[in-house]
């Protein structure tokens, strides 16, 4: 054992007294945030939705959803530039077997209606435009990895995207003209647990889930392009 | 169940987030592997996810998912930490992929992705010297004088 490590254990058991005398001050059985319990209670007529952790990302903290994605955007942006473009004479990984081809093709419409369903009941069940975006994007890398040769066609990828990103703040723009606040929910709230409720927020979950899943699907295929080696 | 009889709950929980984010912690200072740190972050991520996810519990808590119109019980956890650790999984993806994307570009410059292997190579490359491990650009003066010998 050097030195290194003999003080980074020392600092690690430090840290976690600190942190153990932390938690101890944290009363536990109740809400601690403050906020919490008072959406818990208005969410439902303000907004509409019957999932409330939706209300909370899209409405009451929509502006920091559009930050997330912009975080997303600029990681993917980061990404496509350190990788570069993939020089066109390089080989491909090879190919895979049949079985893994085949099941590869089998899934792709399977995950497609999966992520669907996903993002369009996000308002209503667990998950949403996120969660449905990762699997979108799974859809499209799938065949990728069991074909390496097949290329995904990033121009319309970042179509969608760009399209996407800007249908989020478009909405959010109406909004702010139509009722004084970006991003407040539009339309009425409708009734709650009905698929066609809570407004716009079907429709700004419908784009995060499709910005989401052209970034991801674009990101793990920039990653799985690039050459093995050089 | 009563709050004292779940206290169990938190005691595990708590103590799996900070066990967590202390293994991540210790993995990104003692390894020397790139990947291998890139894990510790990871690890670092869940522990933290883990943390807010337990703030946000209480008693007996459910879901804050209205089934067939319900009112909302006062029995339902908090939301906040939940919106909370959807933005953070998908940031940490994010940063996961980015940090991927530059070892990638890193071994293939330097073919390897050992740190103080890397340290000793862009030492060399560059002219510098190494301090604790980390290649720091004071001027060396006996490489100065031997480049403006050369160049003079």
């Amino acid at each position: 054992m050097n030195l290194r490590e003999i003080t980074s254990l020392i600092f690690i058991f430090g840290l976690g007294f600190l942190l153990y005398a932390v938690l101890k001050t944290l009363p536990y059985g109740e809400i601690v945030t403050g906020i919490g319990p008072v959406i818990l209670d208005r969410a439902p007529e303000e907004v509409g939705t019957a999932n409330i952790v939706a209300s909370v990302l899209l409405a009451y903290r929509g502006l920091d959803t559009l930050g997330e994605l912009t975080v997303l955007f600029v990681a993917a942006t980061a990404i496509g530039l350190v990788l570069g473009q993939r020089r066109p004479d390089t080989p491909y990984d090879p190919e895979a077997g049949f079985i893994l081809r085949s099941a590869a093709d089998l899934l792709f419409p399977f995950l497609i209606v999966v992520g669907a369903y996903i993002i369009l009941h996000g308002h209503l069940t667990p998950g949403g435009g996120f969660q449905g975006g990762a699997i979108l994007a799974a859809a499209f890398f799938i065949p990728l990895l069991a074909s390496p040769a097949s290329s995904l066609n990033h121009h319309v990828s970042s179509l969608i995207e760009g399209l996407a990103g800007a249908a989020f703040i478009i909405i959010g723009l109406i909004a702010l003209f139509g009722k004084e606040y970006f991003l407040a929910p539009l339309f009425g709230t409708g009734e709650v647990g009905e698929l066609f409720s809570a407004g716009s927020l079907p429709l700004l979950y419908l784009a995060v889930g499709l910005k989401v899943g052209a970034e991801l699907a674009g990101l793990l295929a920039r990653l799985s392009e690039t050459e093995a080696s050089d | 169940m009563t709050i004292e009889e779940t206290a169990w709950i938190y005691i595990l929980s708590y103590s799996g987030a900070l066990g967590l984010i202390l293994l991540g912690i210790i993995g990104m200072v003692i390894s020397r592997h790139l990947i291998r740190i890139i894990l510790g972050l990871m690890l670092l991520e869940a522990g933290v996810n883990l943390f807010l996810i337990t703030i946000g519990y209480r008693a007996n808590g459910v879901a804050p998912i209205l089934v067939d119109g319900q009112v909302p019980a006062a029995i339902m956890v908090d939301p906040i930490p939940q919106a909370l650790v959807l933005t953070a999984i998908v940031i940490g993806v994010a940063v996961q992929a980015l940090a991927l994307a530059l070892v990638v570009k890193t071994y293939k410059a330097y073919g390897t992705l050992d740190t103080q292997e890397l340290a000793e190579k862009i030492a060399q490359e560059s002219g510098t010297r190494i301090v604790d491990g980390i290649p720091v650009s004071l001027p060396v003066p006996a490489t100065r004088q031997l480049v403006e010998e050369k160049s003079a």
